[in-house]
């Protein structure tokens, strides 16, 4: 008999046992610590624009329903009929009065309230409708950000993001001007576990390896943005609660920052042109500059990146397997910008997505390091890459490299304390 | 009521073949031959909105030119994308050929493509609807050209797995 250790141990600062990836005991117990007591993002805004809007999603392995009610709250709510249990919405998204459960036909409105049962004289004396509405999650959000926590009490949205707030009000400035809406995502799976993409957001030091094929397809204006390997002011922030911002292209950090001397690359000469036609020239140039979007990639634990130009979600579907959606974002703002959003939508194509010319190879790297990581469940993940070089930023951000384990070092330690024995 | 076009009718024949010969050498892998098959204006897509041909408005997960598709090839050949190096491989049934319209220099031609990939023990299915337009050359059927290519996966609108190789 092995002797029982807590899966919390199994975390160190700097090293982290192989078996996280590999251990479905581990795993549910992250379902219930992790995705059922953190705060976990569930939508963006944009995607519930108006009354009557929703979007169903999940959070952790639980399906829930994300709606905007008549009055403008937005709720999240589990899929699923009070009565049998049964879904109450396959859709993706749509616009509804409320959602009507297919067996029995009991109907709920968009705030989850239990309305109507048919042949209700069946239940005199036996059940309260005011009793049975839709589980509801607590629901929060941030610059646009949406996300839900099944935790009934504890700290507010603001008080996790915490220092990535500042980062969060800074990506959203690629809008030029616009807010921001959802123009589309991508989803693939790959089998290995959830972490493995959790920490590869906030790896530098795999980009010119893995996406080599990439960076050979793109102009040399672009590869020369992400050639960030010995740019000493590429940095990577530890902001608390898990959360990490690695800094790529830290000359578009703050996009407000613009002395104007930075050419507009070729590449968007026909965009420029185009908008040029309604917009005046700092607009343009607004629009146009944050067309790669932001210089960061902002990594919010557990589940959400917001990377560059678009977000990336996780979902955990078991130990081995892990659904990802590569959210494709844009200015939301008048037709002269729909040149801008196409153009944006061909920059996600060329990386993202299953037939990508970027994600196909991280998925091969990440399903490689799932099949490796089953020899030596004990054997370290290293996590210790800009340890001795790791130093207090002026905020007081642990900061290293960009090609440095700061973020994933950061997301470990969140891991471990939610992981702990209570 | 539209008229019926047969399958037997030559020159949807040579639109046929050109999609059989199509397949072949995606599941070859022989790209570089692949890729003159196209026109020089040729589109090549797989789209996620099942429904639509406004493919430059919304999000693809394919959505090629020709520049675009010869970078496709560079990167999927050169040995440097691991995705494509270690790719599955693939078998491809290209079946239920219904032609949507036929003159003597073009055929759309509607059909069904089965495709089975294997990789590292795992057989996984792709199910799509395709529709090829063709160019036929006056030359003959040697000189029959793609002009477009949509690939409507069944589940395009759901998680796939992420690709080395092409549909």
């Amino acid at each position: 008999m092995t002797e029982h250790i807590a899966p919390a141990e199994y975390a160190e600062s700097d090293r982290v046992a192989a078996r996280l990836y590999t251990d479905p005991d581990i795993f549910d117990r992250e379902m219930t610590q992790i995705f059922e007591r953190s705060w976990v993002w569930v939508a963006h805004v944009s995607e519930l624009a108006e009354a009557g809007n929703f979007k169903s999603t999940y959070v952790g392995r639980q399906p829930v329903i994300v709606t905007r009610d008549r009055k403008g709250t937005l709720h999240t709510m589990l899929n699923r009929c009070r009565h049998r249990g049964a879904s109450l919405c396959e859709k993706p998204k749509g616009k509804v009065n409320g959602f009507t459960c297919p067996y029995h036909a009991w109907s709920y409105g968009l705030d989850g309230k239990l309305r109507g049962i048919p042949y209700p004289d069946g239940y005199e004396g036996v059940l309260e409708k005011g009793e049975l509405s839709l589980k509801k999650l607590r629901t929060e959000s941030y610059g646009g950000m949406v996300f839900a926590t099944f935790a009934e009490d504890g700290e507010s949205l603001e008080d996790f993001l915490g220092d990535a707030k500042l980062w969060i009000d800074r990506f959203m400035k690629q809008g030029g001007g616009y807010p921001i809406k959802v123009l589309g995502k991508h989803q693939f799976t790959f089998r290995g576990n959830w972490k493995i993409q959790l920490e590869n957001t906030t790896d530098g030091y795999h980009f010119p390896i893995v996406h080599r094929s990439w960076m050979a397809s793109v102009d040399s204006e672009t590869a020369d943005m992400m050639s960030f390997m010995t740019d000493e002011s590429a940095i990577t922030h530890s902001l608390g609660n898990g959360h990490s911002v690695m800094q790529m292209v830290p000359e578009h950090s703050d996009l407000d920052l613009d002395d104007g001397t930075e050419p507009l690359q070729a590449r968007f000469d026909h965009v420029v042109e185009e908008l040029s036609k309604t917009l005046d020239e700092a607009q343009v140039r607004k629009v146009v500059r944050a067309m790669h979007g932001t210089g960061f990639n902002l990594n919010l634990f557990p589940n959400v990146s917001m990377s560059a130009a678009f977000f990336r979600v996780l979902r955990p579907i078991s130990v081995d397997e892990t659904l990802i959606e590569h959210v494709a974002i844009g200015p939301d703002g008048p037709p002269e910008l729909d040149v801008v959003n196409r153009e944006r939508l061909r920059i996600h194509e060329h990386f993202q997505g299953p037939f990508g010319f970027g994600t196909p190879d991280d998925a091969e790297g990440w399903d490689r390091v799932q099949r490796g990581a089953a020899g030596g469940p004990d054997l370290p993940i290293l996590v210790n890459r800009g340890l001795a070089r790791e130093k207090a930023s002026a905020e007081g951000w642990p900061t290293s490299h960009v090609t440095d384990e700061t973020g994933m070092r950061a997301a470990y330690a969140q891991w471990k304390e939610m992981m702990a024995d209570d | 009521m539209t008229e019926t076009i047969s399958t037997v009718d030559t020159r949807v024949a040579r639109a046929v073949d050109l999609v059989n010969r199509e397949a072949e050498l995606l599941d070859r892998t022989e790209y570089h031959v692949w890729e003159k098959l196209f026109t020089e204006d040729g589109i090549y897509v797989i789209p996620i909105e099942r429904d639509t041909d406004d493919f430059a408005g919304t999000l693809n997960m394919v959505y090629d030119d020709a520049r675009m598709r010869q970078m496709r090839i560079a990167r999927m050949t050169e040995g440097y994308a691991i995705a494509a190096v270690d790719s599955a491989r693939t078998v491809r049934t290209v079946a239920r050929f219904v032609p949507e319209s036929v003159s003597d220099n073009e055929v759309v031609l509607r059909s069904a493509q089965t495709l089975i990939a294997y990789k590292r023990g795992n057989h996984d299915l792709w199910a799509a609807d395709l529709v090829h337009r063709i160019r036929l050359s006056p030359e003959g059927p040697e000189g029959d050209r793609i002009a477009l290519k949509v690939i409507r996966l069944i589940n395009s609108d759901e998680a796939v797995q992420a690709a080395g190789f092409l549909l």
